[in-house]
């Protein structure tokens, strides 16, 4: 596992913004909601491997995203 | 393993108020991230402005203080005047620096304030709902012009980065935007080169971050980022407008 990143639920307002900035596809819309109405993405590692690039987090309008590297 | 990325300290552990996708909570973050860069937290005071980031001193951990509705430049003159060792910065949209603060922000640029100015521009008054502001794209519609801006009604777009160019007080112009990756570390550098151009005291420095508005363009965040591409950078090119080398102005007066 090269990287990995964690996504504040709470914090999320679901603009999608880093599904489209991941080029591996990890980040995906989720069902559940957050305390404030929105819906967070959720990350998971089965469609391949974190490099921990941090373009999601860059991009993340809500500094929900932190990113970690070996 | 490491933390690579991270809430920046100048960042206070608060949710935005702003909407989904907007630019605004982004240009904040990279402002935070340039002011622990280069270590700056402690000399630092903001100037919000009215607007959608009239909230802005609840996110940023330095001194901050409200100005009137367009009035940033003149009281970031004021601050700057009185404490000259303080990085001072007024954060303002289009609304506010280029409607009716538009007098006070031409001045403190052709007077050569040793400020730095961070210009929001999204082509609407945000917080009002979306009414047609004068950076307003032609054929653009927003609530008060609902078929479009038209410019024998309206007039034409004003392109307030090319308009300062003109001023001999400005040191550095630029413009940016925040809708991409690339982009909004390109923003991040811009930044950081207006904070060090006032460090060095070589005058009035102006960043213009154009900048998504999902809510009022009534877009979804990743169709704005792309109206941006497609639309908006073809009425506001991106790029260095102004850059002035250092030895000229050595040789001219000092800013106060």
């Amino acid at each position: 596992m090269k990287g990995h990143i964690t996504i504040d639920k709470e914090l999320c307002k679901e603009c999608h913004l880093c599904i489209q900035s991941c080029k591996k596809g990890l980040i995906s819309p989720s069902r559940e909601y957050n305390s404030r109405g929105y819906r967070p993405v959720c990350f998971s590692e089965e469609g391949g491997e974190c490099t921990g690039c941090a373009l999601c987090a860059i991009t993340c309008p809500d500094i929900a995203i932190e990113v970690y590297r070996e | 393993m490491k933390k690579v990325f991270g809430r920046p300290k100048s960042m206070k552990d608060t949710i935005f108020h702003y909407c989904a996708g907007c630019g605004h909570s982004i240009a904040h973050r990279l402002i935070a991230e340039v002011i622990d860069e280069l270590d700056i937290r402690d000399i630092t005071i903001g100037v919000p402005p009215a607007g959608c980031a009239v909230l802005a001193y609840n996110y940023f951990d330095v001194d901050m203080i409200e100005a009137q509705h367009g009035r940033g430049p003149a009281m970031a003159t004021g601050i700057k005047r009185v404490l000259p060792d303080r990085i001072v910065f007024s954060y303002q949209g289009d609304g506010d620096l280029a409607a009716i603060g538009i007098a006070e922000s031409f001045h403190a640029a052709n007077r050569g304030e040793n400020i730095t100015v961070i210009f929001i521009n999204n082509a609407v008054y945000g917080m009002t709902g979306g009414q047609m502001a004068p950076t307003s794209i032609l054929n653009q519609k927003t609530t008060t012009s609902p078929a479009g801006r038209k410019s024998l009604l309206d007039g034409h777009p004003i392109r307030i980065s090319e308009v300062f160019t003109l001023l001999p007080g400005t040191a550095y112009i630029e413009r940016c935007t925040v809708n991409s990756p690339a982009s909004i570390l390109k923003t991040k550098k811009s930044i950081r080169k207006a904070f060090q151009y006032q460090i060095d005291g070589r005058g009035f420095s102006l960043v213009e971050i154009l900048s998504p508005c999902p809510t009022n363009w009534k877009m979804t965040p990743v169709e704005s980022c792309r109206w941006i591409d497609e639309v908006m950078t073809k009425e506001f090119p991106l790029g260095v407008m102004k850059d002035l080398p250092a030895v000229e102005q050595k040789t001219g007066e000092k800013t106060p």
